[in-house]
């Protein structure tokens, strides 16, 4: 477990989710043992596919690359259980299609880049960054990054 | 299309009389959700010239933000009504909640089990975005979808806003001009609870809530009320129920096929299609109206107006092809050319819509069909659709609840 700059411990905001590796962190799915559906979050009980019994499922980090199928912000604080900063800072959103695992995950994108730096095809990766804190801890959530994007270079973001 | 085929496609009868319909207006009343369901139970057995003693099921719709009694809403309704022995059910699918409420007790009534049913939805609703229910729940994709992503119900609509958009050349001014016919359909209908004139540059002007969609684009929560009075149709000759008999012919509650491959509230992910296992059908929103169509024996070219949730501006666009009224990517100039207003080919939400009303969860799907009664009848003063036969609605709740209902005359 790593410790922030602030000498806060960094801990997942929701654990079994995501790795927490700083240089290729990855959200933690499952794939069904059977018929090879992927899922994430990561499945428990039974296979989605209807044609498939499976019950047993190995973990798979996803790919950490996909492209933007579509992209949004939020300009308004949401309502809790979200955490937010204050004063609120409005942030952007997408929802990323992974090539591999023919599915499509939602997730932040990291702070500063805005819905006019984006574009439906665009190609981002995954990485982590704060959600919110407390006095002890920063809690992580995963964000994705455009890859093209040179003012977001370097390492976790925030 | 020979009416006489209409609701029995296969030789089997899908149709259930609406005797009677009711609403009680919908607004920002902040009274208990009680008093709604009543006023719209009372309006609708008056409606359909019955006493509350002749239901014989009750058949409520719940709403989760109301405590015990919005569980059990059913019971609620029969209980403030009076108690009489009725037969009670009360069910829960999200926005789509109406339409299993209608689906439940039309089943009772083709079954045979009861002549006379009651359906009610009512909804007083919190101020701002919709918020889950309060504690910590770490498995339910509902409250983690806001807690992980800050991802509220605009933020979905909106994913599919931008991506029309980037596919279909789909601009700010189509989704604001959706606003504007919406808004001028609802002036005079007095369950409305916005009714005002807006103008494209009005709508543009107003504040962007989540990137495209602006603040006057995307449906409010609101209070209201709303029932039907259900019967059969021998019961309806029976009563001599007056002309035209209105009839819901078919009643659409599918879930999605997998693999579900467009992202939907409030999930973090859609299905994986890397099984193989591509769905060779139509998404699941083009599948809940053709469910519909297929039960009532008709196709969209039989459609004379229709009723759709239109969450936001842009979605309403979504639903003309899902319902099939255009094709794919179509929808823009179907807008364009006025067709979806009132005196156009196919008038979308003669109603005014969610765009007027907001959305009172348990209660919306039961006005949609509410609005086609009164359409077809010919009662609705202001905003008729003339000489409809023929209304379809549609809508979907989260969590894979299709809801598309067929009423004809």
């Amino acid at each position: 477990m790593s410790t922030a700059d602030s000498g806060k411990k960094r801990v997942p905001a929701l654990d079994g989710w995501f790795t927490m590796d700083d240089d290729a962190p990855a959200l933690l799915g499952s794939r069904c043992t059977v018929c090879g559906t992927f899922a994430f979050p990561a499945e428990q009980f039974a296979c989605r596919n209807p044609a498939c019994e499976g019950t047993e499922f190995e973990p798979v980090r996803l790919s950490r690359r996909g492209k933007v199928w579509s992209y949004t912000d939020a300009r308004y604080q949401p309502p809790p259980p979200y955490v937010a900063a204050d004063p609120y800072v409005p942030f952007t959103l997408v929802a990323v299609e992974l090539a591999a695992e023919k599915m499509v995950v939602m997730g932040q994108v990291v702070p500063g880049v805005s819905v006019d730096d984006l574009t439906v095809g665009d190609e981002v990766e995954l990485v982590l960054g704060p959600l919110y804190e407390d006095d002890d801890h920063e809690y992580l959530v995963w964000r994705w990054r455009p890859v093209a994007s040179a003012k977001n270079e370097g390492g976790a973001d925030g | 299309m020979a009416d006489d085929m209409i609701g029995s496609p296969n030789g089997r009868e899908t149709r259930v009389a609406v005797l009677g319909a009711g609403m009680h207006p919908w607004g920002k009343w902040g009274r208990n959700f009680v008093e709604y369901g009543v006023a719209a139970a009372r309006d609708a057995l008056r409606d359909a010239g019955l006493r509350w003693e002749d239901v014989q099921f009750v058949s409520g719709a719940d709403t989760i933000r109301n405590g015990y009694p919005g569980f059990i809403a059913g019971a609620t309704f029969a209980q403030a009504l009076g108690w009489t022995g009725a037969r009670v059910s009360s069910c829960y699918a999200a926005c789509a909640s109406g339409a299993s409420a209608i689906a439940g007790a039309r089943a009772q009534i083709l079954a045979g089990l009861c002549d006379v049913a009651l359906v009610v939805g009512a909804d007083t609703t919190p101020k701002g975005f919709f918020a889950p229910v309060g504690g910590e729940r770490k498995d339910d994709p509902d409250w983690l979808r806001f807690h992980l992503m800050g991802a509220t119900n605009p933020t979905y609509f909106a994913l599919y806003a931008r991506r029309r958009m980037d596919r279909f050349g789909a601009t700010d001014e189509d989704f604001a001009t959706v606003k504007v016919k919406n808004a001028r359909h609802g002036l005079a209908n007095p369950y409305a609870r916005y009714r005002k004139e807006v103008t494209v540059d009005e709508v543009l002007a107003s504040p962007i809530v989540a990137d495209p969609l602006r603040l006057l684009e995307i449906c409010a929560t609101s209070d209201g009320g709303a029932a039907l009075v259900l019967s059969s149709l021998d019961f309806a000759r029976r009563h001599g129920a007056g002309e035209p008999l209105v009839t819901v012919s078919a009643v659409s509650t599918v879930t999605p096929r997998f693999p579900n491959t467009v992202i939907e509230m409030p999930n973090f992910s859609t299905d994986s299609a890397a099984a193989g296992g591509v769905a060779d059908g139509p998404g699941f929103r083009p599948s809940i109206t053709r469910a519909a169509y297929e039960e009532a024996g008709i196709g969209p070219e039989d459609v004379d107006l229709a009723e759709v949730y239109d969450l936001s501006s842009a979605l309403e666009l979504d639903w003309y092809e899902d319902i099939g009224l255009c094709g794919e990517g179509e929808a823009e100039k179907l807008l364009r050319d006025g067709a979806t207003s009132i005196g156009g080919r196919i008038p979308v939400n003669p109603s005014g819509g969610l765009s007027c009303f907001g959305e009172a969860i348990p209660a919306q799907a039961i006005a949609q069909v509410c609005e086609c009664v009164w359409q077809l009848r010919g009662q609705a003063a202001g905003r008729q659709v003339d000489g409809a036969r023929v209304a379809v609605t549609a809508n979907q709740g989260l969590f894979g609840h299709g809801s598309s209902v067929v009423v004809t005359r």
